[in-house]
């Protein structure tokens, strides 16, 4: 299958893996990223054109329909998929690259039993195992995404035994494959398929909704993998590159997420059985009530009238609660009152890495007023006031202050060091880490319970009105 | 073996690219780098067609023409989110040029 290379081919696939890796260079530029997407694209589109042109067509009409059935569902899909959407919509792309790339295994393995060599054929079975286990394991990390399965995480017993044992039944089926007399083979690759979609729900399911963010990354890393696997049968370097670039930005994005939770990738994989049944509570037997006094929200809207630097936390909360448009208006109607408003993102806000950017930027946020955790730190302490909104554990200062809870040691943002802080949360209960956030018994906090949005709307009425 | 380590070299050498091209990336973008790392997985489109240039038989037609319409798929719907997301970051005043 080796072709033999002239040197016009040689330059031809490096200068589309060329344009390819320039598209992903513009990403370091917010204003050029768009262009970048084009740029990656428009490779991409040469290098179907540059295979087409070397190796021909057999089959135009299976490969027309399939490309218009394909793309027209990939377009309707995303031209209709909302911005809190986004990750489960990535997720099942990744179940869709999963099983492209172990379907194309399979076919390459079905046509080349006599003739492929050992390194094509190890490859070839470990692209219809990685790719099987990343379509399965996305299906259950888009299901838990788009809330049509639990977000809660499911432990069978013996579970981490289960995953091991299915593990070493895949790489003993990927041995005997090897040494499978010709004709018994694809009974053989059809075991590998089954057992790796069953590792990869069983991988899955124990992982709950808030871990999403590195399930999601992780699975990123195994597409690219597949894609290179699949490049590695039909030697094809095209494929080997992009799946290699894929593999390692997905690997990046993994231990960003990891870092932020400050979790081990083995932890989020491998959680401890029996999860928090009973909620961290500090000191306490019963959880105190926070007390709701009547004048809290006039209390609120005079610390917010006289605030000359606001910071805005969002969460996930708010995003669920939709009230991002209500808080950004808020947040205009400061600025207009004189105050500078900057928003501090958690990398954990959303539900994949660099989510809240993109809920905040729909609701037209200019996004150099974006900050990351590192960078908004060391602020928080000469600001008057911190709006929060649907955000608990990454404010909790149990995770710096307290020893033993499930959030100990998580970067936080540095709330509490404000000189006043308005939390705008649909309840006073713990995160989902089930640690009881300290920051709410702060006498310096003030805690508006109700639904974001109707919060965010009441402030906005009341200093409009007082202004 | 010469091959195998042409193989392992590309796969190591992009990935080290890769690597260095990613890890400078703003957190800002992250969804829509995601997003589009994801489409260019599916250029596993690539190998389809390839596999559509030979003579197949009818199984493996079938096998590839699935393979082709998820990868499409992928492909297509990576971009075209990816381009819809990154239309929504703005900055002020320097407006919409660029």
């Amino acid at each position: 299958m080796t072709e033999t290379y002239s040197a016009m081919n040689l330059f031809l696939d490096f200068s589309v893996i060329g344009i390819l890796i320039l598209g992903i260079w513009l990403f370091h530029w917010p204003h050029r990223a768009k262009l970048g997407n084009l740029v990656a694209a428009f490779a991409l589109t040469c290098a179907a054109v540059l295979v087409l042109y070397r190796n021909g067509i057999m089959y135009p009409y299976i490969v027309l329909m399939s490309l218009v059935i394909g793309s027209a569902a990939g377009y309707w899909v995303a031209k209709r998929v909302t911005m809190i959407q986004i990750p489960a919509m990535v997720a099942f792309q990744h179940g869709a690259g999963g099983i492209a790339a172990f379907f194309l295994s399979l076919a390459e393995l079905m046509r080349g039993t006599q003739h492929l060599g050992t390194i094509n054929e190890i490859s070839g079975l470990l692209g219809l195992a990685i790719g099987a286990l990343t379509f399965s394991g996305s299906m259950i990390a888009g299901g838990k995404l788009s809330n049509k399965l639990g977000q809660a995480q499911l432990i069978l017993p013996k579970h981490t035994l289960f995953v091991m044992i299915n593990f070493v039944v895949i790489i003993a089926l990927i041995i005997a494959a090897l040494f499978a007399p010709v004709g018994s083979q694809i009974f053989l690759y059809i075991l590998i398929i089954f057992m790796s979609i069953l590792f990869g729900i069983i991988f899955s399911i124990r992982i709950g909704g808030a871990d999403m963010p590195v399930l999601i990354s992780f699975l990123n890393a195994t597409a690219g993998l597949a894609a290179a696997f699949c490049g590695m049968i039909i030697e094809n370097k095209l494929l080997i590159s992009c799946g290699a670039t894929v593999a390692a930005s997905g690997s990046i994005l993994t231990y960003v997420m990891c870092k932020a939770m400050n979790r081990s990738l083995f932890r989020v994989f491998v959680p401890i059985e029996a999860p928090q049944s009973k909620p961290a509570v500090k000191n306490k037997q019963v959880r105190v009530a926070v007390p709701v006094e009547k004048n809290n929200f006039e209390k609120a809207v005079e610390i917010a009238r006289n605030a000359n630097k606001v910071i805005i936390i969002p969460g996930y909360g708010m995003a669920l609660a939709q009230a991002q448009f209500k808080v950004i208006e808020l947040a205009s109607i400061l600025e207009l009152m004189g105050a500078q408003v900057k928003f501090a993102i958690h990398p954990v806000a959303g539900r994949m890495p660099g989510h809240m950017n993109v809920l905040l930027a729909e609701a037209e946020v200019d996004y150099d007023k974006l900050y990351e955790m590192d960078e908004i730190n060391p602020e928080f302490s000469q600001t008057d006031v911190v709006l929060i909104f649907g955000a608990c554990d990454v404010v909790n200062p149990s995770a710096i202050d307290t020893e033993g809870t499930p959030i100990s040691g998580m970067p936080i943002l540095m709330a509490h060091d404000a000189k006043k802080v308005i939390v705008c949360n649909f309840d006073a209960n713990p995160g989902y880490s089930g640690v009881e956030n300290t920051l709410y018994e702060n006498p310096k906090t003030i805690m508006l319970v109700g639904d974001a949005a109707s919060t965010a709307n009441s402030l906005i009425d009341a200093l409009k009105v007082q202004k | 073996m010469a091959n195998l380590l042409l193989m392992a070299g590309v796969f190591l050498f992009f990935f080290v690219v890769g690597y260095l091209l990613i890890s400078r990336i703003p957190t800002l973008l992250h969804t829509p780098l995601m997003s589009m790392t994801n489409a260019i997985s599916a250029v596993t489109i690539l190998g389809v067609l390839i596999l559509f240039s030979a003579a197949s038989t009818r199984t493996e037609q079938i096998i590839g023409s699935i393979a082709f319409i998820m990868a499409a798929f992928n492909l297509v719907g990576g971009f075209v989110i990816t381009d819809r997301m990154l239309k929504l970051f703005k900055k002020k005043g320097k407006g919409v040029q660029e």
